[in-house]
C-alpha cells in the first residue's frame, strides 16, 4: 500500500520527529463513528483508515456524509461516539480545530473560503506553518526562507502574478487554487479537500489533477469530489459513502461495477 | 346611591366611578358590577314594618336638635330601620349636617365654594351651599362606639356577604356581649363560609378568654386552621413574656398550645409568601414575554434584530392613552378598544420599517441594528415633540385595580393577574396564527429556506412584511398591558428592549415555547432575588445569569438543532 | 489605493498635531483679549472631542478591523473615567463641604465610617492611571473570555455587551456601590496638585489629550499592520478558516477586545478631568451606540475615518442640541439610517469612491499602478 520509495526506517524517523506515529499503520484512523442531527443519522458506525502518503477519493450522493466526515476530523463536530486518530498516539476527540490544524491536519472547504480582504501573499503569509500564538503573530517578521516559501507555493498554484492583488478579485477557480496553496504553507500530514474542481475550466481541472497527483507521497490527502471523470483521473482507491457508513472500497472500476454503488446512484 | 360600599371597594377610583356607574354596568363589560349594585339595592331600600314612620321622623328630629343622651336614643332606634344605613355611616363619618334653613338632615361632601350636599336618606343631589348654612351632628366616643355596633349590626343583615363579611369584621372590634349574642345569632343563619368562618373566628377568639380550659383548648385547636392577623397577634401575645419576664399566659399547657398553633400559622404564612412570590414572578415574567414575543417573531424567527422593537411598544402604550382621551367616559371600552387599535399603529409602523429599511439589509445583521437603532431614536423624538417629554398618565379602569385577598396573608392584585391571563391569550393566538393560517405556514417555510419558497411561489418580500407587521403588532400589544403597570413616557420602549432581547435570547432563537419558559423563568428569578438582594441588584445579577448562561450554552435554553442550525 | 489611504492618514496625523500643539501655543503666546487666544470652553470642547476621537478609534480597533459590533464600548470609557474621577476625588482632601479629611462628601452624606477596600491607593496619581488601564481591561478581558470561548458571535455578542453596560449602569447608579450613586464623582479641585479649573491645566489636558490620540493612532496602525492586524481582519471575514490555519480566534479577539476596552479606559481618564464630572449615565446603552455611529460615519475599519467620524457627529450634536435640542435626536437617528443604507463605508468610503472616480476621469490608473 505504501507508495513512498523511501527505506522504512528514514520513513519512520521522518514522520516520528514530526510528532505523528504512523510507524504502524494508518495516519488517520476513524472507528466506528456517529454522528447524529436531531434525530438524523449523518454519520452512522463508519470506519475509515487512511494510510500515510495515499490519495483517497471519498464519493457518495448527497448527504451520504461526506462534510460531515471531514468535520468530525477538523474538530468542527463532535461524534456521538466511535474514535478518530491520528497516527497511533493523537486522540483527534480530544482536541480543537486550531489544535487539529496545528497538528498537521488541514482542509479545504468545498465553498472557497480565502481571505477576500488580504492579497493573495498575504494569504498565504497567514496560513504558513509558524508559531500561531497572539503576542508572536504581532511582532512576527517574515524571513528569507519562509518568503521563499511564499514564492515557491504561489509558482506551484501558479498565481504569482496575482500575488498583490486582494484575493476577492479572484476567479472561482483561483481562488480554488489559492485555498490549496494555503494548505500547502500548512506542510501538513493529511488533507481534506472538500469539491477542488468546482467552477473550474477544463484546463484548470487537469493541471489540479496533476498538482493532486504529485502531493501524494508527501502528504495523505483525502479528496471528496462528485465529478466522476475527475476522480477517475486521480484516484487508486475510493471509498464510497451511503446513509453515513462506507458502502465499499476499491479501485474505480471495482466500485463502478459495484451494483449496489449503481442502485445507489441511480437509484431503486 | 350609597357611596359607602363603592368607597371600600373601589378605592383607587372613586370619583372616575361615581359619574358613569351605570352606563359602565349597562356596557357589559363589568360582569361582577351589576349583580353588586343590585344586592345594595336590596339591601338599603327595603322597607321594615317593624316600626311606625312617626317614630322613625321623632328619632331624626332627636338627632337633629336633642342632647348627645337624646341622640343617643335616637340612633337606637333609627338602626332598627335598615335604609338609615346611609346616614348612620355619614354620622360615624362626621358627614352628617343639619341644614339650618329647612332643618333637616343632609350629607355633606367639602367642596370647593362650600359643601356639596344631598339627601341623608335617599342620596338625592340637593346642590352646594354656604359653610355658615349647615352645622355638624356632633358625638362623643361612647356614641361613636355605639354608632360602630349598630352599623356593623345592620351590615351583617345585608344581602351581600362581602357587606357582612366587612360588618364583622367592624364589630369583632368591639365584641361585647351584646355583640357576640349578635354574631351567634347570625352564624346559626349564615351561609356564605367566608362570612361564616369570620364570625368563628371572633367567637373562639372570644373562648380563648374563657374560665374554662377545656373550651380554651379547644379553641386554640380550632383556631390553629385560621389564616388571620387577629389570631396570629393574639397567640403571640399569649408566648410573650412582660418585662418581669412572667409570661401573658400563665398555664404553661395552653401557652405551649398556643406556641404549637402559631408556628403552624407562620408556616403557612410563609408559603403564602412563597405563593405571592411566584405569583409577581409570574406577572413580570407576563410582561417580560409580552414584550419579548413579538421579537421572538422578528429576531427569533426571520433573523431581523429590531432594536426599535421597545419603541413600538411605546407606540402601543401610547395609543392606549390617545384612546382614553378620545373616550374619556368609557375608560374600559377605550382600554379594549386600544388593544387592536395599538396592534394596527404599531403592525403599520413595524411594515414601514421593513419595507423602508430593513428589506435592503437583509443577510447584514449587524447594519439592521444599526439602522433599527435610528429608527428608535426616531419614534422616540416623535412622540416626544407631540406628546411632550413627560410621562402620560393612563388611567386604570375600576374593573383592573383592586386586589383579591384570599386571606389576611395573601391578596393578588387583578392587573397583575390579568396580564398574566392577557400573555397567555396573546401567546396562544400567535401560536395559533403560525400554526393555522396560511401566513404562518408561509412564515414558517420563509424563514426555514428563503430560496425554496420563493421557487415555491411564495411571495417571500409580501410575507416578510406581514411577519414583521405581525412581530410590531404583537409589540403594539404588549405596550398596552404595560401601560397598566408602568409610565407611559418616551423613554419606555428602551427600559424594555435590552430584557426582551435577554428573554428571546435565553429562550433560545426561534422556539416561541422558548421565549415562553424564559420570560416566565426570568420573571420568578427576579422575584426572588428581590427580597434578599433588592430590586436593582436583582436585576443586575439576573443580567448577570444570563450573560453567563449564553456564554454557557449559546443558543439558549431551547436549541434549535440540525444542520441548518450549524450554517 | 494605498497611497491614497496613506495621504488621508497623514493628513489627519498633522491636523492633529497641529491642534494638539497649535492650541496650548496660541494659549501661551496671545494674550486672553487676541482673536487667537481659545477660550476655556472651546478648549475644554476640542480636549473632549479629542478624548471621544480616541474612543471612536478604540471602537474601531475591535468593530472595524476584528468585526466584533461591541454596543458596550461606552463601559470601559466610563471606567477609565472613574478610575481618574477617584483619583480627582481623594485630592479634594478636606475642601469638601463636610470638610472629612478622607471620605469623599457623598460617603460622608450616606453616614459611612470608613473608606471602602477599593477606593484605597487612588490617592496615588500612578495607581489611578494603572486603574484606568487595568479596570477596563480586567473586564473586557473575563467577558470576553467567557463570550469568545463559548463563540458568542455577531448580533448576540452585540446584545450582551449592551447587557453589560445595562448592568454596570444599574449598578453604578447604587449608592451602595460607593461610586456616588446618581450624582457620580464631580467638583474636582486639582489635579497632580494644580487647579484643575485654571487655563494652563486645561491646556496641558488638551495636550495631554491630544499626544495620547497621536500615540494611540500610530500604535493602532502598527498593529493592523501587523500579522496579527491581518490575522484579526481575516477573522472578521472568515471567523472558522482562520481557526482551521491554527490560530485560535478566541485569543486574537481576546487580545483585540481587551486592548481596545484599556484605549477607551484611557480616553474615559483623559475626558473626566476636562468636563469634570463623571457619573453612571456614561453606562448608559445609548452612548455606545452612539461611538458606533461616530466609526460609521466616518468609516470603520480605517482608523483615521473613526477619528473623522467621532469629531464631525459630536461637533454636530454640539451645534444641534445648542440650536434646537430636540431636532438632535432627530438628526442622529436619521444618519443612522442613512448611513447604514447609503453609506456603509462612511465619509472616507465616500471620499475615497469620488477620487477613484476622478482618477478614472482624468485617466489615471490607480488600482494596478500602486502595485
Amino acid at each position: 500500500m505504501m507508495p513512498l520509495t523511501h527505506s522504512e526506517d528514514v520513513v519512520a524517523s521522518a514522520l516520528v520527529s514530526d510528532g505523528v506515529d504512523t510507524r504502524h499503520g494508518p495516519v488517520l484512523y476513524m472507528e466506528d463513528v456517529s454522528v447524529s442531527f436531531d434525530g438524523f443519522k449523518a454519520l452512522n458506525h463508519l470506519s475509515l483508515y487512511i494510510n500515510d502518503g495515499e490519495l483517497r477519493c471519498v464519493i457518495g450522493p448527497n448527504g451520504a456524509g461526506k462534510t460531515t466526515l471531514m468535520d468530525v476530523i477538523t474538530g468542527k463536530t463532535r461524534p456521538d461516539s466511535g474514535t478518530v486518530f491520528f497516527g497511533q498516539t493523537i486522540d483527534l476527540l480530544e482536541l480543537d480545530e486550531p489544535a487539529i490544524a496545528q497538528a498537521g491536519i488541514c482542509r479545504k472547504f468545498q465553498k472557497p473560503s480565502v481571505f477576500d480582504a488580504l492579497t493573495v501573499f498575504e494569504n498565504l503569509e497567514l496560513a504558513l506553518k509558524t508559531d500561531k500564538r497572539t503576542w508572536s503573530t504581532l511582532f512576527h517578521k517574515l524571513n528569507q526562507q519562509q518568503r521563499h516559501r511564499i514564492h515557491e507555493v504561489l509558482t506551484t498554484i501558479g498565481l504569482s502574478s496575482l500575488i498583490n492583488q486582494p484575493a476577492g478579485i479572484l476567479s472561482h477557480g483561483q481562488k480554488q487554487w489559492l485555498e490549496i496553496g494555503m494548505l500547502l504553507m500548512q506542510e501538513p500530514k493529511v488533507m481534506l479537500v472538500d469539491e477542488p474542481i468546482a467552477g473550474m475550466t477544463h484546463q484548470e481541472i487537469e493541471r489540479t489533477a496533476e498538482l493532486l497527483l504529485s502531493l501524494q507521497g508527501k502528504h495523505s490527502l483525502v479528496v471528496v469530489e462528485h465529478d466522476m471523470e475527475f476522480v477517475r483521473s486521480i484516484a487508486r482507491k475510493v471509498t464510497v459513502l451511503h446513509e453515513g457508513s462506507v458502502l465499499t472500497e476499491g479501485t474505480m472500476d471495482e466500485v463502478q461495477n459495484d451494483p449496489r454503488v449503481i442502485q445507489v446512484y441511480l437509484g431503486g | 346611591m350609597p357611596s359607602l360600599i363603592f368607597r371600600t371597594h373601589l378605592k383607587t377610583s372613586p370619583t372616575r366611578f361615581k359619574s358613569t356607574p351605570f352606563r359602565l354596568a349597562n356596557s357589559g363589560v363589568f360582569k361582577r358590577l351589576p349583580r353588586f349594585i343590585f344586592s345594595l339595592m336590596l339591601a338599603v331600600s327595603l322597607p321594615s314594618l317593624a316600626q311606625s314612620p312617626s317614630d322613625f321622623n321623632q328619632a331624626l328630629d332627636l338627632l337633629r336638635q336633642g342632647s348627645i343622651q337624646d341622640r343617643e336614643a335616637a340612633i337606637e332606634q333609627l338602626a332598627i330601620e335598615p335604609q338609615s344605613l346611609n346616614l348612620l355611616q355619614a354620622l360615624q363619618d362626621g358627614k352628617l349636617f343639619e341644614l339650618k334653613a329647612e332643618a333637616k338632615l343632609v350629607i355633606a361632601q367639602e367642596s370647593n365654594a362650600g359643601y356639596q350636599l344631598s339627601d341623608a336618606l335617599s342620596s338625592a343631589a340637593l346642590g352646594e351651599v354656604d359653610r355658615s348654612a349647615v352645622s355638624k351632628i356632633n358625638l362623643n366616643n361612647k356614641l361613636r362606639g355605639n354608632l360602630r355596633k349598630l352599623i356593623g349590626q345592620l351590615q351583617l343583615n345585608a344581602n351581600d356577604a362581602d357587606v357582612r363579611l366587612t360588618a364583622v369584621k367592624a364589630i369583632s372590634k368591639e365584641a361585647d356581649n351584646k355583640v357576640l349574642a349578635l354574631l351567634r345569632q347570625r352564624l346559626s343563619i349564615e351561609t356564605a363560609p367566608t362570612v361564616k368562618q369570620a364570625i368563628e373566628q371572633i367567637l373562639l377568639l372570644q373562648d380563648m378568654d374563657s374560665a374554662d380550659k377545656a373550651v380554651r383548648i379547644d379553641a386554640i385547636n380550632q383556631l390553629k386552621s385560621h389564616d388571620s392577623q387577629d389570631v396570629v397577634n393574639r397567640l403571640q401575645a399569649m408566648t410573650e413574656q412582660n418585662s418581669d419576664g412572667e409570661f401573658q399566659e400563665a398555664d404553661s399547657d395552653i401557652r405551649n398550645l398556643a406556641a404549637a398553633a402559631l408556628s403552624n400559622i407562620q408556616a403557612r404564612i410563609q408559603a403564602y409568601a412563597a405563593i405571592e412570590t411566584v405569583f409577581f414572578g409570574l406577572s413580570l415574567g407576563a410582561v417580560l414575554v409580552l414584550s419579548a414575543i413579538g421579537l421572538a417573531i422578528t429576531f427569533g424567527v426571520m433573523g431581523i434584530i429590531n432594536m426599535a422593537h421597545g419603541e413600538l411598544m411605546m407606540l402601543g402604550a401610547y395609543s392606549t392613552y390617545v384612546m382614553q382621551q378620545l373616550l374619556p367616559n368609557h375608560l374600559g371600552l377605550a382600554l379594549i378598544i386600544s388593544i387592536p387599535v395599538a396592534f394596527l399603529v404599531s403592525a403599520l409602523v413595524g411594515v414601514a420599517i421593513e419595507r423602508g429599511i430593513i428589506r435592503f439589509l437583509y443577510g447584514r445583521p449587524l447594519e439592521t441594528l444599526l439602522a433599527t437603532f435610528g429608527v428608535s431614536l426616531f419614534l422616540q423624538q416623535t412622540v416626544r415633540s407631540i406628546f411632550s417629554p413627560l410621562n402620560r398618565s393612563v388611567a386604570t379602569p375600576s374593573w383592573l385595580s383592586g386586589s383579591w385577598q384570599i386571606n389576611d396573608f395573601l391578596s393578588l392584585t387583578w392587573n397583575r393577574f390579568y396580564i398574566l391571563v392577557f400573555c397567555l391569550l396573546v401567546f396562544t393566538a400567535l401560536l395559533q396564527i403560525l400554526k393555522r393560517t396560511k401566513l404562518g405556514l408561509e412564515v414558517r417555510a420563509v424563514a426555514q429556506n428563503r430560496g425554496m419558497a420563493r421557487a415555491m411561489g411564495i411571495p417571500t418580500a409580501k410575507v416578510d412584511a406581514m411577519t414583521f407587521g405581525l412581530g410590531s403588532g404583537i409589540a403594539g400589544v404588549a405596550g398596552v398591558a404595560l401601560s397598566q403597570i408602568t409610565n407611559v413616557g418616551p423613554n419606555l420602549g428602551q427600559a424594555y428592549i435590552v430584557d426582551s432581547f435577554m428573554v428571546v435570547v435565553f429562550g433560545g432563537v426561534g422556539n416561541l415555547f422558548g421565549t415562553l419558559v424564559a420570560g416566565f423563568t426570568l420573571g420568578i428569578a427576579n422575584k426572588f432575588l428581590e427580597p434578599y438582594a433588592g430590586a436593582v441588584l436583582a436585576k443586575i445579577l439576573v443580567l448577570v445569569f444570563i450573560i453567563l448562561f449564553i456564554q454557557k450554552r449559546p443558543r439558549g435554553l431551547f436549541p434549535q438543532k440540525g444542520r441548518a442550525a450549524e450554517a | 489605493m494605498m497611497a491614497n489611504l496613506d495621504k488621508s492618514y497623514s493628513s489627519v496625523l498633522s491636523l492633529l498635531l497641529i491642534v494638539t500643539l497649535g492650541i496650548p501655543l496660541c494659549n501661551l503666546l496671545f494674550p486672553a483679549d487676541s482673536a487667537l487666544h481659545f477660550s476655556a470652553y472651546s478648549v475644554s470642547l476640542i480636549g473632549k472631542y479629542l478624548c471621544f476621537a480616541l474612543l471612536g478609534l478604540s471602537l474601531d480597533m475591535v468593530w472595524g478591523y476584528a468585526g466584533i459590533l461591541v454596543l458596550g464600548q461606552g463601559a470601559f470609557f466610563a471606567l477609565g473615567g472613574y478610575a481618574m474621577g477617584m483619583y480627582l476625588m481623594r485630592q479634594i482632601g478636606s475642601r469638601g463641604v463636610y470638610g472629612d479629611a478622607l471620605l469623599p462628601d457623598f460617603m460622608v452624606f450616606l453616614n459611612w465610617k470608613q473608606l471602602p477596600w477599593y477606593w484605597h491607593g487612588f490617592e496615588h496619581f500612578g495607581f489611578a492611571l494603572l486603574m484606568v488601564v487595568l479596570v477596563p481591561g480586567v473586564l473586557a478581558f473575563v467577558f470576553g473570555w467567557l463570550a469568545f470561548r463559548s463563540r458568542v458571535t455577531g448580533v448576540y455578542l452585540s446584545i450582551i455587551t449592551q447587557a453589560l453596560t445595562y448592568a454596570l449602569l444599574l449598578a453604578f447608579f447604587r449608592n451602595e456601590m460607593g461610586f456616588g450613586g446618581n450624582n457620580g464623582l464631580t467638583d474636582f479641585k486639582d489635579i497632580l496638585g494644580f487647579n484643575i479649573q485654571s487655563e494652563a491645566v486645561r491646556s496641558v489636558l488638551l495636550l495631554a489629550s491630544g499626544a495620547s490620540l497621536i500615540a494611540a493612532l500610530l500604535l493602532c496602525r502598527w498593529i493592523v499592520n501587523s500579522k496579527l492586524g491581518r490575522v484579526v481582519t481575516a477573522i472578521r471575514d472568515q471567523e472558522s478558516r482562520v481557526r482551521f490555519l491554527g490560530y485560535r480566534v478566541e485569543l486574537f479577539k481576546l487580545w483585540v477586545f481587551v486592548f481596545s476596552a484599556m484605549l477607551a479606559g484611557v480616553a474615559g481618564a483623559l475626558y473626566v478631568p476636562q468636563v469634570g464630572i463623571i457619573n453612571p449615565s456614561e453606562f448608559s446603552p445609548l452612548n455606545s451606540l452612539e461611538i458606533v455611529i461616530w466609526v460609521a460615519v466616518g468609516g470603520r475599519g480605517t482608523l483615521y475615518g473613526a477619528i473623522i467620524g467621532a469629531v464631525l457627529v459630536n461637533y454636530a450634536k454640539t451645534v444641534l442640541t445648542g440650536l434646537m435640542p430636540e431636532i438632535w435626536l432627530f438628526s442622529l437617528g436619521a444618519v443612522f439610517v442613512l448611513v447604514t443604507l447609503l453609506l456603509p463605508d462612511g465619509i472616507v468610503g465616500l471620499l475615497k469612491r469620488q477620487r477613484q472616480t476622478l482618477a478614472a476621469k482624468t485617466g489615471l490608473k490607480t488600482g494596478v499602478a500602486s502595485a
